[in-house]
């Protein structure tokens, strides 16, 4: 009798089991199809573009448009990249992001080891201040900024695009105090006691330790210049030192686009950014996360 | 005493190449545009003071109010949007499901894509006769529309390729969020009996509060300032010459771009300065005013 009662019971959990299993089956699929649904709103722009690189100019204008071009026109891409100066373009990007870098590199860390490790009197002040200039708007500024350069005859240069950068940037700041904050005061007192100076302390210790948080930063600043345009529309005059951003509008002229040419050319544009981020992708979530930054 | 000097010296030495940075980039121009404002400049030659001019004009300027409008409406409409998609977008992206990864790379990576690429992509979209979009919507028997060739919906056409490109941004930060929300409060309100939805309202929503807020306030800064997909939607809608910004009919002219227009295209610093600080302002207020608001929303929840 007992054994009878056990065995219902073995039979009863099982079935529940099983019908759990299947309706979590059923949620499992669910779930799943939700989120390619969502994923596909964000990346089929993107294949499209991608489509339509490869068109050529007739299919490029069929109505209902073809998903597949066929046959795919592969010399949409070298003809694209010599429609305009495109190459010229990219390595002023490729210079300009660059020297940002550097000079992101050169003001951030220490004023955030300030922030961060040395107990002076002014830093909240400072602090303070620095946070708050986040919010101030490229837009109230650009037209001084555009005057002054102009009276320094920087302007068709790229030093109004490299010299704020080496002010450092208020965000990345922040973003390298508050790692700065988590590396343990051990570390550094160790060197004090073996007499460095605060300086080295910070170059031979912190920076060292700092490398995600720095490499996080760097991405982030490249990426920025990189797709930057206001800047470069103001500050930029001679086409010779257009970024591609700007150099993009050269497909276009008043009665027509040559859409296949530029959907060839900013996918190249995007592509190496697109490899560097899928890459380094753990760096930009884990910054992003930590300052929200909006790249 | 010489010590604590020394130490406010190394202090300043060391944040002096932001320092410096920030006089010359950021409160110099700042206070130089509030100084132009004041005048009559075109950028060369001295400014002459004509004290509130710039600023009576710009009241009276029917174009300035259009330029208002067209920036509070897709402000107003882009941030609840932008923070409600990116927080439902990053629940299901929270899952423990495989290839989750893969997923919010996806919805991350129109972030990625530069504006000028996004806005150019974007009309080719939405072009009527041989844009993706349209074909999609007459095979679904959905009404096709002119979207950014016509006044009513290009704003709302812009919005959707800003939202297209931002969200996913907005979405990383949400996600972060959920997975600091403390799952033992999460288990004691399943425990209570509360289901999905309550344990939703009352447990993760609160929890979140700081980080919604957090995407509010730059989701705000954001779309009060949106310029560059607006340029190249408006200067290449067909017009060619850039005097036609803001097309069609200017319902693409955002505040940002009138005043880029005021500045590079008419030559008048001192309206566009005038402009500026105007900007700047309502940004601070319109801050300021959620700061206070959050304050207040914070300390209900916790007297509850």
């Amino acid at each position: 009798m007992a054994q009878e009662q056990s065995a219902r019971a073995d039979v009863a959990v099982w079935a529940a089991a099983r019908r759990g299993r299947a309706s979590r089956l059923w949620q499992r699929a669910g779930l799943h199809a939700l989120l390619v649904a969502i994923s596909a709103v964000f990346v089929v722009p993107l294949l499209w573009m991608l489509s339509s690189s490869l068109k050529s100019n007739g299919e490029i204008f069929l109505f209902p448009p073809r998903l597949i071009p066929s046959p795919p026109i592969w010399s949409n891409y070298p003809n694209a990249t010599s429609y305009i100066p495109f190459w010229r373009y990219a390595w002023n990007t490729f210079v300009i992001s660059g020297a940002s870098v550097i000079g992101t590199l050169f003001a951030c860390p220490i004023a955030a080891y300030a922030f961060a490790r040395l107990r002076w009197r002014l830093r909240g002040f400072f602090f303070a201040l620095s946070l708050t200039t986040i919010m101030l708007p490229f837009l109230a500024t650009m037209v001084p900024l555009f005057v002054i350069f102009r009276q320094l005859g920087m302007i068709d240069t790229y030093w109004p695009l490299i010299l704020p950068a080496f002010g450092g940037n208020p965000l990345y700041i922040f973003l390298l105090r508050q790692f700065f904050l988590t590396i343990p005061r051990e570390l550094s007192e160790a060197a004090v006691i073996d007499g460095a100076s605060e300086f080295s302390i910070f170059l031979r210790v912190m920076l060292p330790l700092a490398k995600p948080a720095l490499a996080t930063v760097s991405l982030f600043t490249f990426l920025a210049n990189w797709k930057d345009f206001l800047a470069p529309l103001i500050f930029l005059q001679t086409s010779d030192l257009y970024t591609l951003s700007l150099g993009l509008q050269q497909y276009q002229s008043v009665h027509q686009t040559a859409w296949a040419y530029l959907m060839a050319a900013s996918v190249v544009f995007v592509l190496p950014v697109a490899i560097v981020f899928l890459l380094a992708q753990r760096f930009f979530i884990r910054g992003i996360a930590l300052t929200g930054i909006k790249v | 005493m010489g010590k604590a000097l020394r130490r406010e010296g190394l202090g300043l030495l060391f944040i002096s190449p932001w320092l410096l940075g920030f006089v010359a980039f950021g409160l110099y121009p700042t206070l130089a545009s509030l100084y132009y404002s004041f005048t009559r400049y075109s950028g060369f030659g001295t400014p002459v003071f004509t004290g509130l001019t710039n600023y009576g004009l710009m009241i009276h300027d029917p174009v300035f109010w259009k330029a208002i409008w067209n920036t509070l409406y897709i402000t107003g409409l882009g941030v609840p949007l932008s923070v409600v998609l990116g927080l439902g977008i990053a629940l299901p992206l929270n899952a423990r499901v495989r290839g989750q990864s893969i997923y919010r790379t996806l919805v991350y990576l129109p972030v990625i894509v530069p504006s000028v690429v996004m806005a150019l992509l974007w009309l080719w979209i939405f072009n009527p006769y041989y844009g993706l979009l349209n074909s999609i919507l007459t095979a679904l028997h959905l009404p096709a529309g002119s979207w950014l060739a016509s006044p009513d919906q290009a704003k709302n056409a812009l919005l959707i390729m800003v939202l297209w490109g931002t969200v996913g941004s907005v979405m990383v930060v949400m996600l972060a969020g959920l997975q600091d929300v403390p799952t033992s409060q999460i288990e004691a309100a399943a425990l209570d009996g509360a289901n999905a939805v309550q344990r939703f309202w009352h447990v993760v929503l609160p929890s979140l509060g700081p980080v919604i807020f957090y995407n509010v306030i730059t989701g705000l800064i954001f779309f009060l300032q949106l310029f560059d997909q607006a340029y190249v939607v408006a200067s290449s809608g067909g017009a060619g010459s850039t005097t036609d910004l803001g097309a069609p009919v200017q319902s693409t002219l955002f505040y940002s771009v009138y005043l880029f227009q005021q500045a590079f295209q008419f030559q008048h610093i001192g309206r566009a300065s005038a402009m500026s600080w105007v900007l700047l302002l309502v940004t601070a207020l319109l801050t300021a005013a959620l700061f206070r608001g959050a304050r207040s929303l914070i300390y209900y929840e916790g007297a509850q």
